[in-house]
């Protein structure tokens, strides 16, 4: 069903409640999140949000856009266009290693550049950045040695290129231009 | 100049300052601060009966004045029980002002007494909501309120107020700046898609003019009566758009959707184009997803670019005020050569007269709802505002009451909120003491929120309220008729045991008769007219078995329309 993955960054005033309001529409119109993460941005007025979507088509995809516009403390969304963007996400893992295993994953964690963080006798805690792809190619590779935890955090997004989301409000454009 | 004052003080200045002359409500113990300076304004405050009577009244004043209306409520159960108004507001945006009270902000989130989370309550159902918790922040966020509830596509606003925010000290002053980087709603449509449209009119050779709420909401009713003017198309009103454009008009086929007439159900199955402004493609107009209006192009015009696609495909999208597109569409017209529509008038016309809406079968022993609707009508002053409830007598109102004027039929459209008709022909009433305004109300709908008549009774609010007593749930007995094999499961109110209507309106203080058989019904509502210093309830005692033809059956296509039970129109499938 779900067949379209769209990113969304999404520009907020710094508010409380504005997460809650977001989260309440997106459930409300019955939308899906893959990830959702937010923090604040080089602005202290402002936070932004990078929202994965699972979506039935593009149409989908232009309501949530819509519907997010209309909440008053949305400032802009920019759809990332594949290709454009910088995504990445995080992971920490704690994967099994003892005296047996521990050196083919060090290895394995070297070869995707991923960091240990934290060891202990029977599994270390690996650090590992980057995009969907490659997070989880060496999930599969490290999931033989057994994996004890996951957490994961959602995407963040940056457009490539020195434009800003900031560079053009999202009403200085007429919406049939 | 500033000056010193309480948050609650800061609040009534405020709304002075906007201009309130009117605000209903009910006081209690966390927004009892604003009570008190709330007694030396100019605002007039109507002390309700129950706070979802604020809510309606709120919105009844806003529709009948074009002005923002305004409810109080206190904390917990007081704010819970405006959420079926907002809600109500929301759907049929209409712009409506609540300023709730909150728990000390120092309790919030402690489960105080009387504490429940408005502002979370409400995220779904309010255009925005704001929770301050501090007196400095009061009027801004008052002020803002007002701005987004009225402007672009108008809506209900919420704002939550802390009793520490009310009772602590503050700065005044005014005029009050917004801050609001992310409200900049699209006023003006695009030129070059107004004049495309103009085009697509002319080129169109079956259209439609499809008049929404919206049209209502921006007063654009005269706008739309030019274009028509310009270019002679046939025209169709949504419930919410009933008297943007006079029923009288040669060219209006009346109301479209599940109980619309056949020819405005049929102007839009058979259009080529249609050209929708102010609506929203709701499925009570459109049918079966998929199957309506296939053969047309649809123009649609909204303020809100996201009802634009949401439930219809569109041709031609149009973001911007109602009015302001339909006055610039009309000069674009006049720049474009129109083919004659005669054949396509003709067609609709036939289908009008074949296939009248049903008003009942005439009786000289029972009376027939549709007919009594029909005379209030009649024999009401022109410029009378009528209110409605939820369910059949809120359809042959639709259908019967003259639909001359705009803004002159309050209706609860999308929410469909049963109890909407007392409390809203009060808040209309208030908003506009010199017109006649009358409620025409069910046994059931009555029920649910009649206790606003004593604050009508007590307040100088002289509406009349006609009750359509079939003594059912008849909308909802209707489809056990049709769809549940006439099994009546829970909807028989008894109301012809009780209670007694008359004696229940004179114990609120209000003027009562009953009318049960035909020959009475003009002269009750002669008496009711001619009464104007306290509210007058009317019980008119009703055929139970009437039905609301047409009807188009949830979940199918509006080509199966019937007109009467198990009548299909015949649509005549010429080319035009």
């Amino acid at each position: 069903m779900s067949t379209c993955i769209t990113t969304l960054s999404v520009l907020v005033q710094n508010k409380p409640g504005v997460l809650a309001r977001i989260a309440s529409l997106f459930a409300r119109r019955g939308y899906n999140i893959e990830s959702l993460s937010v923090g604040p941005t080089e602005r202290e007025d402002t936070s932004r949000m990078t929202i994965v979507a699972l979506t039935p088509d593009e149409a989908t995809v232009e309501q949530i856009t819509k519907q997010l516009n209309k909440l008053i403390e949305v400032i802009k969304i920019t759809e990332m266009e594949k290709g454009k963007t910088v995504r990445r996400e995080l992971i920490l893992v704690k994967i099994h290693a003892d005296a047996t295993t521990r050196t083919d994953v060090l290895a394995l964690v070297e070869a995707f550049r991923g960091k240990v963080v934290d060891v202990a006798s029977d599994t270390i805690i690996v650090e590992l950045t980057g995009k969907y792809g490659k997070v989880h190619a060496f999930l599969d590779m490290v999931a033989p040695y057994g994996i004890k935890e996951l957490v994961q955090s959602g995407s963040v997004a940056l457009a490539r290129g020195s434009r800003a989301i900031t560079d053009r409000s999202k009403h200085d454009r007429h919406p049939h231009d | 100049m500033s000056i010193e004052v309480t948050g609650a003080q800061a609040l009534v200045k405020t709304l002075e300052q906007l201009g309130v002359d009117t605000a209903f409500g009910i006081p209690g113990g966390a927004i009892l601060p604003l009570y008190d300076p709330l007694m030396d304004s100019s605002i007039r405050h109507i002390l309700v009966r129950h706070e979802q009577g604020a809510a309606h009244a709120a919105e009844g004043y806003a529709d009948a004045t074009g002005r923002v209306g305004v409810c109080i409520a206190t904390s917990g159960p007081g704010a819970a029980n405006l959420v079926t108004g907002l809600a109500d507001a929301y759907m049929d945006s209409v712009p409506i002002v609540a300023i709730t009270g909150q728990v000390n902000s120092f309790l919030i989130g402690k489960d105080a007494f009387q504490e429940a989370d408005i502002r979370g309550i409400t995220f779904p159902i309010t255009k925005h909501n704001f929770l301050i918790k501090n007196p400095d922040d009061v009027a801004q966020a008052v002020v803002e309120a007002f701005h987004i509830a009225s402007t672009g596509r108008p809506g209900p606003v919420l704002v939550d107020v802390a009793r520490d925010a009310l009772t602590g000290t503050t700065h005044w002053e005014w005029p009050i700046e917004m801050d609001l980087p992310g409200y900049k709603p699209t006023i003006t449509p695009h030129f070059r898609q107004v004049r495309e449209a103009a085009s697509m009119i002319a080129a169109a050779k079956r259209p439609v003019l499809f008049l929404g709420g919206g049209v209502t909401k921006a007063r654009a009713a005269e706008a739309a009566a030019a274009v028509v003017e310009r270019a002679p198309m046939p025209v169709v009103t949504t419930l919410m758009a009933r008297g943007a454009f006079p029923d009288s008009h040669p060219l209006a086929y009346g109301m479209p959707g599940m109980h619309g007439s056949v020819a405005a159900v049929g102007a839009l199955q058979r259009a080529d184009l249609i050209v929708a402004v102010g609506v929203r493609f709701d499925d009570r107009v459109t049918g079966k997803a998929g199957s309506f209006a296939t053969r047309a192009k649809v123009i649609h015009c909204d303020i809100d670019p996201a009802e634009i696609g949401k439930n219809a495909i569109v041709d031609l999208p149009i973001v911007g005020d109602c009015k302001l597109m339909l006055t610039e569409l009309e000069h674009h017209l006049a720049d474009v050569d129109l083919p004659d529509w005669g054949k396509w008038v003709d067609y609709l016309d036939g289908l009008e007269r074949r296939y009248p809406t049903w008003g009942g079968d005439p009786d000289d022993d029972v009376l027939q709802p549709q007919e009594v609707i029909r005379r209030i009508g009649e024999l009401s002053d022109p410029d009378t505002i009528f209110v409605t409830g939820v369910g059949q007598h809120q359809m042959w109102s639709a259908h019967f009451l003259p639909h001359e004027k705009p803004y002159h039929f309050l209706t609860s459209g999308g929410a469909g909120t049963m109890g909407f008709c007392v409390p809203a022909a009060m808040g209309a009433k208030a908003g506009c003491p010199d017109s006649v305004v009358w409620g025409i109300d069910g046994d059931g709908c009555f029920q649910m929120t009649n206790q606003e008549l004593t604050t009508c009774a007590l307040n100088g609010i002289p509406i009349k309220i006609a009750i359509i007593n079939n003594q059912v749930l008849g909308m909802v007995r209707q489809w056990q008729t049709l769809f549940f094999g006439a099994r009546y499961s829970n909807t028989d109110l008894h109301t012809d045991r009780y209670p007694d209507f008359v004696k229940l309106a004179e114990a609120m203080g209000c003027a009562a008769f009953r009318a049960t058989r035909p020959d009475e019904v003009d002269d009750v509502i002669i008496k009711a007219n001619q009464i104007n210093d306290r509210p007058v309830v009317v019980e008119f005692v009703v055929a139970k078995e009437a039905l609301v033809w047409p009807m188009v059956p949830a979940g199918t296509s509006n080509d199966d329309i019937k007109y009467a039970r198990d009548m299909a129109p015949e649509w005549e499938e010429e080319e035009l």
